[in-house]
């Protein structure tokens, strides 16, 4: 498959100090590409190399085979952008905005069905000024399909929306992806690359830590599970000590908490089907994209740097 | 037609509606300035002959000093704020990930200052010969020339104003400041005739002192000196270069 987007050895530094230390991942065609990391790890600095708005030091990136530098005439044809905290004049109104920018496009999208598709139909009229935070933000993914980009990007999509308007964000971004563009997502949300990502590329301090997909990195650093069930009948301690799945066990009034590594969930149920005990209130914890997280980086990604 | 022209022209036309919808422009830029017309006019002190000039209505004198304001009230209280606005709020980063770029809205604004200055002018022109029997410039062609080049010194400035201020608001602040001082040296309270020599002297080399004077010149039948013609001409140039390079889009 080829690569929509290839950031090879990227680096970037503001003076002294250093953004974007080396940062190297492809991005397919039509999947949903996540870069996540905390504040501060040099995520947007990467995508605005990609977007073309700097320089990088050093290294290579190609989009869709161009450069974004040099090739930017035909790349901004082609390529969809939301910034993060881009504005538009106060008075402008949600069908001037997007008349606007879709006489910058050679071959644009339709501006009545974008509309539709992001609720914001009843709102045509409306100026920017007196649009709610979901609404601009709305605006500002109508505004990066208008041009009907083969690739969008997306810097931090949902930040400040409540999570009601940030799940119909979500939803609306797969319903982007569906019509085939290709997306790259940028996050601090654990949630939302857990949701939408196909694969992430986990950033730390200017530098790739791991590139996977959400359930992939999860299970890289699932070392233990723990299960939790209130037996429905007595229940013999040694009975589930002795597989050798299981690392541990311990009661909590009347709740039986397992730990253990592989398929302990599938030797211990099975051991309490064999003696007829029903195991009620069934909690199987596993490790996420969080956890992951943690375990590669050292740190939460809601430390700021 | 290309896409090219295509998007210039809308940009231009949404930043024009823009333009009237803000009001700052065309009530302070192009309205102000014909009230202040109609109030002199109205004196009789401003209209009796004998009381301005070479035996003129002072009244004559105020002509070229308010098509003065009409380009500075433009270039430096309008444009700045909006300019610096859009960089401050990410307009212009926004635009630069499209293929028209934030040049564009940049001669887009640029065209409207200068639009909307040559309206001001003309009604300005218009209004104080038809209500105020005020002679149209008896040198059409050395008058239309200082304005021009007037109004380019001026944007140039506004501009350069844009692209120093940090913010919207300080480039509000410095425009109406600079505004004040210019048209001091313009002659609204004082007109250049009355000044004292030397500071005529100091007038004449600011931007607007020049314009007035050249203005006067054209409006009394002469061709303007090439002095303050060049004064223009090289503040157009100056300011209009340091502000394109200086200017910062993000």
């Amino acid at each position: 498959m080829t690569a929509m987007i290839e950031v090879r050895n990227l680096q970037k530094r503001y003076g002294d100090t250093v953004a974007v230390e080396d940062v190297s991942f492809s991005v397919r065609e039509g999947e949903i590409f996540g870069i996540l990391g905390p504040n501060g790890a040099g995520k947007t600095t990467t995508v605005e190399c990609v977007e073309g708005l700097r320089t990088p030091d050093r290294g290579e990136i190609s989009v869709l085979g161009l450069d974004p530098r040099r090739d930017r005439a035909q790349l901004t044809q082609l390529l969809g952008v939301q910034l993060q905290e881009a504005q538009l004049p106060e008075r402008l109104r949600v069908g001037e905005a997007l008349a606007l920018y879709r006489s910058f496009y050679r071959a644009p999208a339709d501006v009545d069905a974008l509309l539709d598709g992001l609720g914001l139909a009843a709102k045509r009229r409306t100026p920017f000024g007196k649009l709610s935070g979901g609404q601009k933000q709305r605006l500002s993914i109508a505004l990066a399909l208008v041009g009907a980009p083969r690739v969008a990007v997306l810097d931090e999509l949902t930040t400040g929306l409540d999570p009601q308007a940030r799940r119909d964000t979500w939803q609306l971004i797969e319903g982007v992806r569906a019509r085939g563009v290709t997306i790259l997502l940028v996050t601090h949300f654990m949630e939302e690359a857990e949701r939408l990502c196909d694969r992430v590329a986990l950033i730390d301090a200017g530098r790739v830590v791991a590139v996977d997909s959400p359930a992939a990195l999860a299970e890289r650093v699932q070392a233990e599970q723990r299960i939790q069930f209130r037996p429905s009948a007595p229940l013999d301690d040694r009975l589930i000590t002795i597989l050798p799945e299981v690392t541990g066990l311990v009661r909590r009034g009347d709740l039986v908490i397992v730990t253990g590594r592989g398929d302990v969930l599938g030797a211990v149920t099975s051991v309490l089907a064999r003696n007829g005990i029903v195991a009620g209130h069934l909690r199987v914890e596993q490790a996420n994209l969080e956890d992951a997280f943690v375990a590669l980086t050292g740190r939460s990604t809601s430390d700021d740097r | 037609m290309t896409v090219d022209t295509v998007a210039l022209r809308r940009l231009t036309a949404t930043e024009l509606r823009l333009f009237l919808r803000e009001r700052v422009g065309p009530v302070f830029g192009v309205g102000f300035p014909l009230l202040l017309l109609v109030v002199f006019g109205n004196i009789p002190f401003f209209s009796r002959p004998g009381n301005g000039f070479d035996g003129a209505p002072l009244l004559y004198a105020y002509v070229p000093i308010l098509v003065a304001f009409v380009a500075a009230m433009l270039a430096l209280n309008a444009l700045p704020p909006v300019l610096a606005g859009y960089r401050e709020r990410g307009v212009l980063r926004r635009l630069r990930t499209t293929p028209v770029g934030a040049v564009r809205v940049l001669a887009a604004q640029l065209t409207i200052t200068l639009l909307s200055a040559a309206v001001g002018v003309v009604l300005l022109l218009a209004v104080a010969r038809i209500a105020f029997d005020v002679p149209l410039p008896h040198q059409p062609a050395g008058f239309a020339v200082a304005a021009a080049l007037a109004a380019l010194a001026l944007t140039g400035i506004g501009l350069f104003v844009a692209a120093a201020a940090p913010t919207g608001r300080v480039a509000n602040a410095v425009g109406s400041v600079l505004f004040y001082v210019m048209m001091f040296f313009a002659g609204l309270w004082l007109p250049l005739d009355a000044m004292p020599p030397v500071l005529r002297r100091v007038s004449e080399a600011t931007p607007l002192g020049a314009a007035v004077r050249a203005l006067t010149d054209a409006s009394q039948g002469h061709w303007p000196h090439a002095l303050q013609l060049g004064i223009l001409a090289a503040y157009a140039v100056a300011s209009g270069l340091a502000g394109a390079r200086m200017f910062r889009w993000e």
